[in-house]
């Protein structure tokens, strides 16, 4: 099978370098033949990926230790649900997951798109399996550069060991079977959106139409990077046992990077829509976050920075860095071109307008991603510029981008106030009365209740402020339904969701996301300490909303599992002197299928999630052999609202996305209003 | 039959010596005996020995007063582990307690402490013999400050750009030209009654 896993990658690339020949010169040339033969060759690309991914996948279940990746990823005492994930727990099985999962996203945009967007198919065809075939390239060519390390994932041993060296131990958790796929569909996804925005400019179409054909797929990246990234601070949470889920790790960063210009591009998309004005600005967004995807991938793979996350250092950063300056500039040069029709239709009327708010917000997102980007790579710049190495840890994260972050959040919530075109000052004064009072009165009251963390507080009230705009727009919405239909009130609400979803399904997201502001915000009232333990003997830890926490350890035991020794504890918990649970934090020591140890024993952090706070309790180890254990103890408050802020973010991205709510040609029609080419009659 | 008894006899007490070799080897062969090892019980005393310790990972030293010192823990949060994990001292010493590292930091620091340093001397002490980069968040001097101060002043002069650029916008557009007087015409009330249902209806 993996002969014919080689073959199928050989085939895939020569299939990506004549699709992407054959889409951009066909569609250049207007050479129907040459351009069809692109987009056929795409489908081909990906019939042939996905049989090399089941090669490969037959290689892992079949336990092929004699192929190079089935014998570092696996072992034969593997569960199975990690097995599959193997296919994209290393670095030659993420390139190929990645190659294959574009050339579906690319066939599935081939099969999609409407008739009249047609016209772009073979640029994005070209786009598409020049992307491709880059990644496929770094697979079969990794080699040829210096260190001369193979990224093919079907390389053969010159020997079969008995067993594989198994999972990373890190990696055997559910999160870590959804998170990276999820974070991979988010990057991978980009690219349709950025193939549509260099076909619109090839082909000189930049009218509506490109517009309308990438709403969706960019809603769709944004809320596969969403869900990834909420994913990956969930798995960091209940597996790494460092009692966080956020530590501004470079690839972290590189994950918040396009999801951030995503967002920004998600606003100022409207504007363009309804006015007519941005366009420039909306194009330069999407071979951004396009471009920042690549570089994500590029600081995940090139072992340039220091990263927990990374993979081991070989030649594809070179490959990925070649790509990501070639990329960059082909397209800004294209785009550059490009400026003169690009012109904006109508201008801006009133500096006290949506239109102006949504740039602003542009900014801040822009600006916060701009802020992630710096502090990730001034390490290096002040190595270079000044030749002193230093560390850009979470505090300085903390101390550019919270300021920044609660700017955003005002906006979120100012934003939806402001009418578009012009507002007069009664209605600014009508609009704002009441979420403004909502706002002041939270922040008033956690300062009463003796809250004294500056941030926080201003989480609180901001958060309460754009909780309040939303309430607001749900109100007058249904109210008004109410009045016109004499529909009931819940009734009202529900046909105000269904039938704007874009606009109420938005104010969903933002509602997610104060959650996650104020529950981030709680994290400033964490409490920890340690503890070593007897059985029976007991610590109190006291917790922020004033309870009082007891561990009391019940004894440590013993015993074998799939693929693992367990050392677990029991640790009954009582709040204020009454018992509430049992936790069982846990070592773990994985071994292979002949028993042999695999890699240094892991903690099993156990987790008790209550709705204002979590009790998270790790294992650290065992005194002199003995039940007398080392715990670290961990009340951290609202990190539940974490989870759920996620859930209605995805969930609102949801009801964005949810086809319907007009037709078609309503949709283009509503696109198109104002959106002509200068010049064009 | 006697000799045969004898014999027997003399069989009798090759048995006892058979047999007393037997105990004494099976003595010697099989590992001594042990207890049966029984978790224990809450508040029973001193807790049992582990079936297998080298489960449990590394032998951790008991939790000392110092491990808890709220002082200490804040000092360990600004020195960056040079384990290559990423994480301040504190936080990698507590995580998965394989770390080896950590806890030698966390030990220099506790004994900085005793020789009576304040913070600031023991974050100083441990620049000088690591470099700057062993700061989880670097002085506020020198280039530093534009790590620091770059983004925010990049957004505050882009945020002053981009209101005037669009003031000049908003300054561009023609003014709004005098309604023409209409066969019904509308009292201020009623034209910002409309303007709020235009609003209300915008998306």
């Amino acid at each position: 099978m993996t002969v014919l896993g080689s073959i199928c990658l050989w085939l895939a690339f020569l299939l990506g370098v004549w699709g992407a020949l054959a889409g951009i010169v066909g569609g250049l040339s207007g050479r129907s033949d040459l351009a069809r033969s692109g987009r056929h060759a795409v489908f081909a690309m990906c019939g042939a990926l996905l049989v090399a991914v089941f090669a490969l996948e037959w290689a892992l279940f079949h336990h092929d230790f004699n192929v190079e990746y089935v014998a570092a990823y696996t072992s034969r005492n593997l569960p199975i649900f990690y097995t599959w994930s193997a296919l994209y727990a290393g670095q030659k099985g993420s390139l190929l997951f990645w190659a294959t999962v574009l050339s579906v996203f690319g066939s599935l945009a081939m099969a999609l798109t409407p008739r009249h967007n047609r016209p772009l198919l073979p640029y994005v065809a070209g786009v598409v399996s020049a992307v491709a075939a880059f990644f496929i390239s770094v697979m079969l060519f990794a080699w040829l550069v210096p260190p001369h390390t193979s990224a093919n994932p079907f390389d053969r041993l010159p020997y079969t060991p008995l067993d594989g060296g198994g999972l990373n131990p890190q990696l055997q958790n559910p999160g870590m079977v959804f998170h990276p796929p999820m974070l991979y569909l988010g990057y991978i996804s980009i690219t349709i959106p950025f193939a549509f925005a260099i076909a619109a400019l090839l082909s000189k179409r930049l009218d509506s139409d490109w517009l309308v054909a990438i709403r969706k797929w960019t809603l769709l990246s944004w809320l596969f990077l969403s869900i990834g990234i909420c994913l990956g601070m969930w798995w960091a949470y209940v597996e790494l046992g460092w009692g966080g889920y956020w530590a501004w790790d470079p690839v972290e960063n590189a994950s918040l990077l396009p999801w951030l210009t995503m967002t920004a591009f998600l606003h100022s998309v409207m504007i363009q829509e309804k006015r007519g004005m941005l366009k420039k600005w909306n194009l330069g967004l999407i071979i951004g976050s396009w471009l920042l995807s690549i570089f994500g991938t590029f600081l995940t793979r090139s072992g340039v920075i220091s990263s927990v996350h990374s993979f081991t250092q070989s030649s594809v950063g070179y490959f990925f860095l070649a790509f990501l300056v070639v990329a960059g500039v082909a397209s800004y040069t294209l785009y550059a071109k490009r400026l003169p029709l690009l012109e904006a239709e109508t201008r801006l009327e009133s500096m006290i307008s949506r239109e102006a708010s949504f740039l602003f917000n542009n900014l801040l997102l822009v600006g916060i991603a701009f802020a992630v980007l710096w502090g990730t790579l001034f390490p290096i710049l002040s190595e270079w510029i000044v030749g002193v190495k230093i560390t850009w840890g979470p505090p300085t994260f903390y101390f550019v981008n919270i300021p920044l972050g609660l700017a955003l959040l005002a906006l979120t919530g100012i934003g939806p106030l402001i009418a578009w075109r012009r507002a007069s000052v009664p209605n600014l004064k009508r609009q704002f009365a009441v979420p403004v009072t909502v706002g002041v009165f939270a922040a008033l009251i956690v300062l009463v209740a003796g809250m004294r963390e500056f941030y926080a507080t201003v989480a609180i009230g901001l958060g309460a402020f754009v909780l309040g705009t939303v309430t607001q727009e749900f109100d007058r919405g249904a109210r008004a339904r109410h009045r016109q239909y004499g529909e009931v009130y819940v009734l009202a609400l529900g046909r105000l969701l269904a039938r704007n979803r874009r606009r109420y399904g938005g104010y969903i997201v933002h509602t997610g996301i104060v959650i996650l502001f104020v529950a981030f915000a709680g994290m400033a009232f964490k409490t920890e300490t340690e503890a070593t333990l007897r059985p029976g003997e007991s610590v109190s830890l006291r917790s922020p909303y004033g309870y009082t926490y007891t561990f009391t350890s019940l004894g440590l035991s013993q015993y074998d599992a799939l693929n693992r020794q367990v050392t677990a504890a029991a640790v009954e918990v009582r709040r204020d002197g009454k018992t509430i649970g049992l936790l069982n934090p846990e070592k773990r020591q994985h071994v292979d299928g002949l028993g042999r140890p695999t890699f240094q024993p892991s903690t099993e952090p156990s987790i008790m999630s209550l709705l204002r706070e979590d009790l998270y309790v790790v294992l650290g180890g065992v005194v002199n052999g003995t039940e007398q254990a080392v715990f670290r103890f961990t009340i951290n408050p609202l990190v539940w609202w974490v989870w759920y802020g996620g859930l209605i973010v995805a969930l609102g991205g949801l009801i964005v996305m949810w086809p319907g709510g007009g037709s078609p040609a309503v949709k283009r029609s509503q696109a198109g209003y104002a959106v002509r080419l200068v010049g064009e009659k | 039959m006697r000799a045969a008894r004898r014999h027997g006899g003399t069989a009798v007490g090759s048995r006892r010596e058979f047999l007393a070799s037997v105990v004494v080897g099976l003595v010697t062969v099989l590992p001594p005996y042990r207890p049966a090892a029984q978790d224990s019980l809450p508040g029973a005393g001193p807790s049992g020995r582990l079936w297998d310790p080298d489960r449990a990972g590394r032998p951790l030293p008991p939790v000392t007063a110092a491990d808890n010192d709220a002082a200490l823990q804040a000092i360990e949060k600004q020195i960056h582990c040079t384990c290559g994990c990423n994480l301040d001292v504190y936080t990698c010493r507590t995580t998965d307690f394989t770390c080896a590292v950590s806890p030698a930091m966390h030990a220099r620091v506790v004994a900085l402490a005793r020789e009576g340093k304040t913070g600031q001397q023991i974050l100083d002490q441990f620049v000088r013999e690591n470099g700057v980069a062993i700061l989880m968040a670097p002085p506020k001097h020198g280039f530093n400050l534009a790590g620091y101060f770059v983004p925010s002043l990049v957004i505050v002069v882009a945020g002053a750009i981009l209101t005037l650029v669009l003031r000049r916008w908003a300054r561009a557009v023609p003014a709004p030209v005098a309604p023409r007087p209409s066969a019904v015409a509308a009292s201020p009330e009623e034209l910002e009654r409309l303007r709020r249902e235009l609003d209300r209806l915008s998306v």
